[in-house]
């Protein structure tokens, strides 16, 4: 058999299985990970089939704008509404499960826009290094020295309140955590042999930093988007419970909570259920992330 | 005999045909000492101090010396992965020495740099198929067929089994990893190969396959090989011609078998005495036993005079107060030693 016609059929194929196979067996040595991914996936999958699984997906907006039944106002929980209805007569469970959209969203949209910006970043800084280096470095350590929430808070109060505008206020705070991490794994990286030979081959700098560094950075980029996809959402809802992202009527979980809080205690139901929501949420991405820590064998923060 | 010890003078007589494929003249390698808040250079360590020599085409020569001596700094910056302070680097009649990253990328096509451990040298995260693919991949040659054609192709050159294409070099042990690193280097058809330590992290066992599979390709592919090395007794094979390095400086340059047989330089014959007798046949051409005394000093403080001095068998007064110079003291030999000059006076 020629070298090619073997590309796909090989022996190391097998061993491509067999750690794939060793990497599931640590994974599955934790409980708790398992847990932990058993809830992003079941999150992952209400979020896409939402309009499904919902019992009256039009409380939560689905289709036009959330429908108003104010006969069936504050009924509790019961078969009929599990989670039971808020002041305009609509199922919270069904509003809780459309806010699973709006939070993984939220979640990706930040990490994406963090990852695309601090990558980068990390890898010019520690790669080129120099007075460039110097300077990007100097500007993230500015961002890291003021808590997340506040400086996002900073970021959203001088724009309309809304999701989008939410999302952008946590995404440009959020870059400079993977722009140090990624830094730290650059410097080390860099000193590797391959790095260099590389460069004797005439590789550029461009190839150098996203091919040749890059694979080597992944794992800790991996765990740390996992860990922060939870405190993401966290902070997302707290920007909707404060007013300054999504707007009632959308069914936000932090919205939400902050609508029902009003009503609180006799309708205790209503802030109760999207803030076990957010619990679980969380809760689910950091076992993941701690799993997939372990799995990985890395260090982040 | 020479009984006229003129300074060396390696300015050949540029022949079209004769001229060496790299000229490597005053090469200076300068690393400068920063201290203190302002960071202010308060000295600097002179790791390739004035070497000059020649690597003909086809030939193996070896650079030898204890760690240290600015040996791998010396390969690198013929490679030109490090830049020179001083002195040039002519290659196939080009000087290489002040060309930018852009410029030299047509020179990394010809000068390829093995290293000595291919652990380190090789991108964990990558298929051997990526990996010796690479340069074809960078210099944009050959379409993705030809590509994988000529991966194969290579690793069988290297004696490595077909299905390595697809494996991590996690996979690979120590010497199937070097062999992998070869065929890298030799992707581009390079006619120059900077071997620096290319065995000294691999088993005994392995050693001597790898440097077979070096002898042999350097015959097929008509390759020409600066090979370096802290072993003098693995270059008998296989070089051509040696120089020694000590502390940045070459000490002695030789061909091979007039270094083993009449070392001129009091450090040559402490490094060939330190080599283990193995046959009984290699006895008869071996000095008396000579022990290295001390450590290789430090070289960002180096001894005055002759940087040996503290450490030689044969010092005199004026080793401490009078740096030798290079001297001829034989045909295509030369050495660094004020003793050279006494042995004249005696005459």
């Amino acid at each position: 058999m020629s070298a090619i016609e073997n590309w796909y059929h090989s022996e190391s194929m097998e061993n491509r299985k067999e750690s794939a196979r060793r990497i599931a067996y640590r994974f599955r040595q934790n409980p708790l990970s398992l847990v932990g991914l058993g809830i992003i996936v079941g999150l992952v999958f209400i979020a896409i089939f939402a309009p499904y699984i919902a019992r009256h997906p039009q409380d939560a907006g689905y289709m036009g704008e959330p429908a108003v039944d104010f006969a069936n106002r504050f009924a509790e929980p019961s078969l009929a509404h599990p989670f039971g209805t808020d002041q305009a007569g609509r199922d919270i469970l069904s509003r809780v499960i459309f806010g699973t959209r709006y939070s993984l969203a939220l979640g990706l949209f930040v990490l994406t826009f963090a990852i695309g910006i601090g990558v980068p970043v990390g890898l010019v800084a520690g790669y080129v290094g120099g007075f460039t280096g110097q300077v990007l470095m100097r500007i993230t350590d500015i961002f890291l020295s003021v808590p997340p929430l506040v400086l996002a808070l900073a970021v959203a109060v001088p724009l309309q309140p809304s999701l989008r505008n939410a999302m952008i206020a946590i995404a440009v705070v959020w870059w400079p955590w993977y722009a140090r991490l990624v830094y730290g794994e650059v410097i080390s990286v860099r000193e590797e042999q391959f790095v260099e030979a590389s460069r004797g081959i005439g590789a550029s700098r461009i190839r150098i930093m996203f091919r040749e560094i890059l694979p080597n950075v992944l794992a800790p980029i991996t765990v740390k988007f996992s860990l922060d996809m939870g405190y993401a959402i966290l902070i997302g809802a707290s920007l909707g419970f404060l007013g300054l992202g999504a707007q009632p009527p959308t069914p936000e979980w932090g919205t939400m909570i902050a609508e029902g809080r009003a009503y609180l205690p006799a309708q205790w139901w209503y802030s109760t259920f999207p803030g076990v929501a957010i619990f679980i949420a969380v809760l689910g991405f950091n076992l993941l992330g701690d799993g997939l820590r372990d799995v990985l064998d890395v260090e982040v923060d | 005999m020479s009984s006229d010890h003129t300074r060396a003078d390696e300015t050949d007589s540029i022949d079209d045909t004769d001229e060496p494929l790299l000229q490597v003249r005053d090469l200076e390698k300068y690393y400068p000492i920063t201290g203190g808040l302002l960071k202010k250079q308060i000295g600097e360590v002179k790791a390739v101090d004035g070497v000059s020599f020649d690597v003909r085409r086809g030939e193996t020569f070896a650079i030898v010396g204890e760690s240290g001596c600015g040996k791998t700094t010396l390969g690198k910056t013929i490679a030109r992965l490090h830049a020179p302070t001083g002195g040039s680097i002519r290659f196939d009649g080009r000087d290489i020495s002040a060309l930018s990253e852009r410029d030299l990328k047509p020179v990394r096509r010809e000068i390829q740099v093995v290293y000595q451990d291919p652990t380190s040298s090789l991108n964990p995260r990558k298929r051997i198929k990526d990996i010796v693919a690479e340069p074809l991949v960078v210099h944009d040659i050959g379409t993705k067929a030809e590509r994988r054609e000529r991966v194969a192709e290579l690793l069988e050159r290297v004696d490595l089994p077909e299905d390595f294409l697809y494996r991590y070099p996690n996979e690979l042990s120590g010497g199937q990893k070097q062999r992998v690193a070869i065929a890298r280097a030799l992707t581009l058809n390079p006619s120059l190969l900077v071997l620096d330590e290319p065995t000294s992290a691999l088993d005994v066992s392995v050693q001597a396959k790898v440097i077979a599979l070096l002898e042999e390709l350097q015959a097929e592919l008509d390759l020409s090989y600066l090979m370096i090395t802290h072993d003098l007794s693995l270059t008998k094979n296989i070089a051509d011609r040696i120089g020694v390095m000590y502390l940045g400086k070459l000490m002695e340059k030789a061909p091979a078998e007039t270094l083993f047989d009449a070392p001129q330089n009091p450090y040559t014959e402490q490094l060939l005495s330190a080599i283990p007798i193995v046959e009984e046949s290699e006895a008869a051409f071996k000095p008396e036993r000579i022990s290295i005394r001390g450590e290789t000093p430090d070289p960002s403080d180096p001894p005055s005079g002759c940087p040996f001095h503290p450490r030689c068998h044969r010092a005199v007064d004026d080793c401490s107060r009078v740096e030798p110079e290079l001297v001829d003291v034989g045909t295509d030999h030369v050495s660094r030693c004020l003793l050279h000059d006494e042995d004249e006076s005696e005459m």
